[in-house]
Formats: structure tokens, C-alpha cells, sequence
């Protein structure tokens, strides 16, 4: 049987954290960096839960700060949508490439 | 002997998240990609069942796969005028693509050279029991602000998206 150790899990999280970080930056959707968003997030947070159940198994540590990375991810998708939501409503479009009032 | 997480398993879910996060990058349809996302989360629960952290894995299925990908959906129906529009142009970033080779690079180097340091899984896991003991003793600070964080995220999110009143 195949040894899975802790790298497997790192490289994993490196995989789906790069692959978040292409779709935060090619895609033009609003709704859909927001995803990538969260496929990073939660990247870090299973190599937290892997490190944390290979190297420090009885404090946790890892665990609880994935709860506490949870938390602040569901706020940030929350309150994410909410202004994608308001935008819509102001400009009848969630296009990033229409979202240039600020460009000088 | 130390515990082993199953290999076979281990591949398996592994496989299914990097499908559902592919998926997500590659389809056209937007609702399609959020399906994508759902199967990727539902794999990585799996992956922390395998790491004996069952409370996450429930929690994250439930948040996750249930919460935010239901909002997500909700979003993306609330801000399609017709049906067409959830097929968009094929998009391609170089510049992005790039920047995610030169990251997952540099991190499997590293992996490379300082991963298995730790590779045996030590035995003792504790159970949940445990994890909650140690969430209202140690962490009762940090588990009380982040119940702050989510109420004030619960108001904007309701004020920010209500209705203009102009």
C-alpha cells in the first residue's frame, strides 16, 4: 500500500491553491474570482488540518484555526456577494472588466 | 506501527478535488462551475475524514457544500438577465497562468526538499469531545470574536444588499 504522508496532502493544497489563484486572476466574473477565493481558502486550510494531524495531533492547533479560517471565509463570501449584488443593481452587469470608475 | 492514511482513498478524493477545481476553470457555464466547486468541497471533506477530523469534515460539507454554494447560486441567478448569458467567452490569462506555475513551482520545491520530515501519522488522535473542550477553554477568546466577526458580517451583508430606498 502507498505511504501518504504529510506531503501529499501539502502538495494537494499547492495544486488547488494554484489553480484558485489562475481562476482569481483570469476570469472575468465577479461571482467566479469569488470561488476561486474560495478554493484557496480552503487550500490552506487542508494543509492546516494535515500538518496539524501529522506533527501536533493532541493540541489541535491546526483544527481549530481551520474553524476560525472558516469563519472569516464565510463572512468574506457573505459579505463578497452582498456588493456583487449592489453593484448589479448600480450598473446592471457583474463584468470586472466594467468595474473601472476609479481608472484614470 | 503508525497509522497510514489509505492510499488508495487518498487518491481517489485527491483526484476528485483536482477534477472539481479544473471543472470550475474550464467550463463555460457559470452555474456549471459552481457545481464544479460544490463536488471539489465535498472531496475535501472526504480528505479531512481521512485526517480523523470529523467535526471539520461535517462542518465544512455544511458550509461549504451547503451554505456558501447555495449562495453562490443565488448570486448567480439574482444577476443573469437571460438564461444566455451564464455561457461566457472563453477566458484565458497568460499573465495568470504564469503567476499560478511560478507559485505551485517554488511550493513543490520547497515541498521537495523540506516535506518528509514528519511521514509517519502518530497514533493518538483526539476525538471530538476533545477538540470542543479545547475550543471553549483555550480558544474561548478568539471563538467569541469570531461570533462577533460573523453578526457584524450578517448585518452588511443584509445592508448592503437591501433595496435603495432613493
Amino acid at each position: 500500500m502507498m505511504q501518504v504522508g504529510p506531503s501529499a496532502f501539502m502538495a494537494l493544497a499547492a495544486v488547488l491553491f494554484s489553480l484558485g489563484l489562475y481562476g482569481a486572476v483570469a476570469r472575468k466574473s465577479a461571482v467566479m474570482v469569488l470561488m476561486s477565493l474560495e478554493l484557496m481558502a480552503v487550500a490552506v486550510s487542508l494543509n492546516m488540518v494535515a500538518l496539524s494531524r501529522f506533527v501536533t495531533p493532541t493540541e489541535m492547533t491546526g483544527q481549530v484555526f481551520t474553524i476560525f479560517t472558516m469563519v472569516v471565509s464565510a463572512a468574506e463570501i457573505g459579505l463578497g456577494l452582498a456588493l456583487v449584488l449592489a453593484i448589479y443593481r448600480q450598473t446592471r452587469s457583474i463584468e470586472l472588466t466594467r468595474m473601472d470608475t476609479l481608472k484614470g | 506501527m503508525a497509522e497510514t492514511v489509505n492510499g488508495i482513498a487518498f487518491a481517489i478524493l485527491a483526484g476528485a478535488a483536482i477534477l472539481g477545481a479544473v471543472g470550475m476553470l474550464t467550463t463555460r457555464n457559470v452555474i456549471h462551475a459552481a457545481f464544479w466547486l460544490l463536488e471539489s468541497m465535498i472531496a475535501v471533506g472526504g480528505l479531512y475524514l481521512l485526517l480523523q477530523a470529523e467535526y471539520l469534515a461535517v462542518v465544512h460539507v455544511l458550509v461549504y457544500a451547503g451554505a456558501v454554494s447555495v449562495l453562490m447560486l443565488f448570486v448567480i441567478m439574482l444577476t443573469l438577465r437571460r438564461r444566455e448569458d451564464s455561457v461566457r467567452p472563453v477566458e484565458v490569462s497568460v499573465a495568470g497562468a504564469v503567476m499560478a506555475f511560478v507559485f505551485g513551482g517554488v511550493v513543490f520545491a520547497a515541498i521537495a526538499a523540506y516535506g518528509d520530515r514528519v511521514a509517519e501519522m502518530p497514533e493518538t488522535a483526539p476525538d471530538t469531545a476533545a477538540l470542543g473542550e479545547l475550543l471553549f477553554t483555550r480558544w474561548a477568546l478568539p471563538f467569541e470574536v469570531a461570533s462577533l466577526v460573523l453578526l457584524i458580517a450578517l448585518v452588511a451583508a443584509v445592508w448592503w444588499s437591501r433595496e435603495d430606498k432613493r
